[in-house]
């Protein structure tokens, strides 16, 4: 297919590369290597030894790892090609992965970070020769404290799920000092909040009751009054929830949990609508995280490196994990003297880069940059919910009669699918054919054919303005040819996938040696 | 390849009915009112409108159909060649000549049975073939509450297509309802679950099952009947109603059970299977509980197709007693609208009203609201 250049045009041309990638382990050849590593100088191994008898019997390998065996060319030019067929956070106005916050993180943060200064830390370094690495994660403890009113943050979670499980193992311990671990086996959460605060807690053993919405799409608080007994152990919810419907009855939420007993936790993973704004401990949490890694300028996507910065107030402090770090007037140091800590979550005390730049980030804005953020984020959101809502046909907004959305919107297409029998999916196939990203919303669907958009404050007027007239275009092209766009994407790496052995366990894999091993029971 | 065969069963006079008000076309008699009310056939509309979505397939299916108004009018209609097998009875068509057209193509190795139809056409086919063959309905009826029909004609079509491309492979069992028409006509509604067949699936083309899932249906209902178990005591009886999603329990315990019917429970043991209100009653020597969960697509989890869980029964079992499961699927399919009561007893239904932990998976709960309508 050939493409004109058209400056002019509404909606920019654009063309995915497309190779014929083999997974990295179907690239292996034996006996290839990336790095050949030289051997052993005598006098260094009679120093240090030969670095594997030392191991006890039981923990050497008997046969080495069944890594892919690929040489360093080969290796840089498979991830280049992935990457010409992936629609990254640099590359697109990335607005279409609501809840997500894939906000512009800034390259000078980068550049910090990549300093040889920070990646050639080691963690195991004693404590006197990192003393700036530790004055930083103590002083963006301090900066978190402030933002979110609580007393102490630790930053070893590696994410937001992550963070999440931290929580709910610090709501067991606190329970289980007071004699009641056992009894206290249920968490509360609601619907439209991020569904790892139902996943983590069950992870931990925990019994998940999930709160629905009412019809204006706000936790209904008569579901709470039945959902709370003697077996709650704490309440884990988003807020503003994945549609930016903010609950103002929040603090009415935190009392009845409280009241019986359970503790109150905040995700506020995504904080971009909120930040400066709101404060978690007024809103009578107990505690609660930061991803570092949406709302605080580090990227955002792929598992990490991340940090779910987790804060307490003050009567859950001596519950953290360990190490903390801390100040003793003269020098910084990693505190291991916490009471009732859980222990580890992790290993050491935080991805030292991340934190490095959220706290860049926050020195850069100052808190009333801070402030500014969360108002330029909700006014984007407004303005693309305004245009959307007057400039594309067959979309929606759930929940209408509540007006009011703070960071981002939950949308449908159900007039579309109505109309021309083009669902959410086809609109997303058919977008990626513009250069532009756009995923449906975390399930469970009950806003039919759903999409979420979040501006965030990163994009200009212009951007925003271009991502809707291409998701204008594509509904005009389902009302005049549903086929069209039922059929996209046209431009693209990837056409349709088969989503169906996603919902079987005999089919799924998430291991190349998963997938060897069902692969032999497949009829096809 | 071998050709994929397809079938096409169309009730020439579904949905007729509806048209001149009459709600439903069951029995000879309404037929003739309706015709002598100005009916026009319909059916074979909506059977075209799914078949042109299958057209690009032409050349890589076989599309094997009933003579006349039928099928064979539809098929030529739409440029195909058909295979056109058995007789008809008679001028009017009549449910025997559905239910010969299923059975014989099943026999004949038929892929994907289509038929076109409302709640009396599905009732027909799974007289015939039951479970045997993944089948989809094509709407024309007049009110359908039988689950195995696609939202449109059109989505019919290009659910059908992608099923036999291969390009979906998910097969739900969907309920198949069994409304009265006549006492629908006097404006009661009445009805239970018939039965289930087995139909392709993916979202966004079926209505109520309109939202996706990322588990299937069969192993969410596994998750549930293992968190029911293992909360089971010995000091209940468990009377557990019918749908798949219940007797995933009685699956899961190994014991027998009846798929549309009432069944009791103690101690793990199987009671009694099919009861009705009185062998309920009887058999129930202490304390009870009741499994229910929601038959058809409007959420009802009471006066749907467990009658045999009468108000009597529920009384005696106490509204605390009252256990409510469900796969996520179905909750939803509902988009937060409330489960529903009508047990018949005005009074009950207005108690049974409020908000209920509804078990959705292992260790998983809701709290949703159930009313009265």
């Amino acid at each position: 297919m050939t493409m004109e250049t058209n400056r002019e045009a509404e909606v920019r041309g654009f063309h995915e590369a497309k190779w014929d990638e083999p997974i990295i382990f179907e690239l292996s050849r034996k006996g290839e290597r990336g790095i050949s590593i030289p051997e052993v100088e005598k006098e260094i191994e009679e120093y240090v030894g030969d670095g594997v008898s030392v191991l006890p019997e039981n923990m050497i390998r008997k046969k080495p790892p069944a890594l892919p065996e690929i040489a360093q060319p080969r290796v840089v030019r498979h991830y280049l090609r992935l990457s010409q067929e992936t629609l990254g956070a640099d590359i697109n106005v990335d607005i279409g992965q609501g809840t997500c916050t894939m906000k512009y993180n800034p390259k000078i943060n980068d550049v910090l970070a990549c300093s040889p200064k920070v990646t050639e830390l080691h963690p195991l370094q004693n404590e006197s020769t990192v003393q700036g690495a530790l004055e930083i994660m103590y002083k963006l403890d301090l900066f978190l404290r402030e933002i979110s009113g609580f007393s102490r943050f630790t930053f070893q979670p590696g994410g937001g799920s992550h963070a999440i499980f931290t929580v709910a193992s610090i709501i067991r311990a606190h329970h289980e000092l007071n004699g009641e671990g056992d009894k206290r086996d249920e968490i509360i959460t609601t619907l439209l909040s991020h569904p790892s605060n139902a996943a983590a807690p069950a992870v931990k053993g925990y019994k998940m009751i999930t709160i629905y919405p009412n019809e204006d799409g706000l936790p209904d608080i008569e579901a709470l009054k039945t959902a709370v007994s003697e077996r709650t152990a704490g309440l884990i919810v988003t807020n503003p929830e994945d549609t930016a419907i903010f609950n103002p009855r929040i603090a009415e939420f935190t009392k009845i949990v409280h009241e019986v007993g359970g503790l109150c936790a905040y995700d506020q993973a995504n904080a971009n609508g909120i930040i400066g704004i709101v404060r978690a401990v007024d809103c009578g949490f107990d505690l609660g995280f930061f991803n570092l890694h949406k709302t605080f300028s580090s990227p955002h996507g792929c598992g990490g490196p991340a940090v779910g910065a987790v804060g307490v107030t003050e009567k859950l402090v001596d519950f953290l994990p360990v190490p903390i770090v801390d100040f003793n007037g003269e020098k910084y140091y990693l505190n291991y003297n916490v009471p009732h800590t859980i222990g580890k979550v992790r290993e050491f005390y935080g991805v030292f880069p991340v934190a490095l730049r959220a706290y860049a980030w926050i020195r850069s804005l100052g808190a009333e940059g801070i402030k500014e953020v969360a108002r330029v984020a909700v006014l984007n959101n407004n303005y693309v919910m305004k245009k959307i809502l007057k400039e594309v046909k067959g979309a929606s907004v759930s929940f209408p009669k509540t007006k009011h959305r703070i960071e981002q919107v939950r949308y449908s297409w159900e007039q579309l699918m109505k109309d021309t029998g083009v669902t959410t999916e086809d609109v997303i196939r058919r977008m990626a054919d513009f250069g532009f990203h756009l995923w449906t919303s975390h399930h469970p669907w009950i806003v039919p054919q759903p999409f979420t958009i979040e501006p965030t404050e990163s994009y200009s007027k212009d951007e925003l303005d271009e991502y809707i007239a291409a998701l204008k275009k594509v509904t005009e092209e389902a009302y005049k040819n549903p086929k069209k766009v039922k059929n996209a994407p046209y431009r693209s790496a990837i056409h349709k996938i088969d989503p169906s052995p996603l919902n079987d366990p005999e089919k799924w894999a998430i291991t190349w040696r998963a997938y060897l091993k069902k692969r032999k029971n497949w009829d096809e | 390849m071998r050709k994929k065969k397809v079938g096409l069963i169309v009730n020439p006079i579904a949905g007729m009915g509806g048209r001149v008000g009459l709600k439903g076309t069951d029995g000879l008699e309404t037929l003739k009112k309706a015709i002598e009310l100005g009916a026009k056939p319909w059916a074979e509309d909506r059977a075209k409108e799914a078949l042109k979505q299958l057209v690009h397939l032409k050349n890589k299916i076989e599309l094997i159909t009933y003579p006349k108004q039928m099928g064979e009018y539809t098929a030529i209609s739409c440029c195909f060649s058909p295979k056109v097998i058995g007789t008809l009875s008679g001028s009017m068509t009549a449910a025997e000549d559905t239910k010969r057209a299923a059975r014989e193509m099943r026999d004949l190795g038929v892929d994907l049975p289509l038929f076109v139809g409302g709640d009396g056409t599905a009732r027909d086919i799974y007289d015939a073939i039951d479970e045997d063959l993944v089948v989809l309905g094509i709407p024309a009826g007049v009110k359908i509450y039988s689950a195995v029909y696609a939202a449109t004609p059109t989505r019919a079509g290009e659910l059908a297509a992608l099923y036999l491309e291969g390009k979906i492979r998910e097969v739900i069992e969907a309920e198949v309802m069994d409304i009265d028409e006549e006492k629908f006509r006097e404006g009661k509604l009445s009805g239970g679950l018939y039965g289930y067949l087995r139909i392709p699936f993916q979202r966004g083309y079926l209505p109520g099952a309109k939202s996706p899932t990322s588990v299937s249906e069969r192993y969410n209902q596994e998750e549930i009947a293992a968190e029911v178990i293992e909360n089971m005591s010995d000091e209940y009886y468990y009377i557990i109603g019918p749908g798949t999603t219940t007797k995933a329990i009685m699956k899961r315990l190994n014991l027998d059970y009846c798929l549309l019917g009432v069944d009791l429970v103690y101690k793990k043991k199987l009671v009694g299977k099919d009861l009705n209100e009185a062998t309920l009653l009887e058999k129930i020597r202490k304390k009870a509980k009741i499994i229910v969960t929601s038959i058809g697509g409007q959420g009802y989890i009471f006066g749907r197709g467990n009658q045999q869980i009468s108000p009597r029964v529920i009384k005696e079992v106490g509204k605390d007693n009252i256990n409510i499961v469900a796969t996520k699927r179905k909750i939803e399919a509902l988009h937060g609208r409330p489960l529903l009561v009508d047990t018949g007893d005005e009074e009950l239904d207005k108690q049974l009203s409020g908000y209920y932990r509804v078990t959705v998976g292992y260790g998983e709960e809701i709290i949703y609201k159930v009313i009265y309508p």
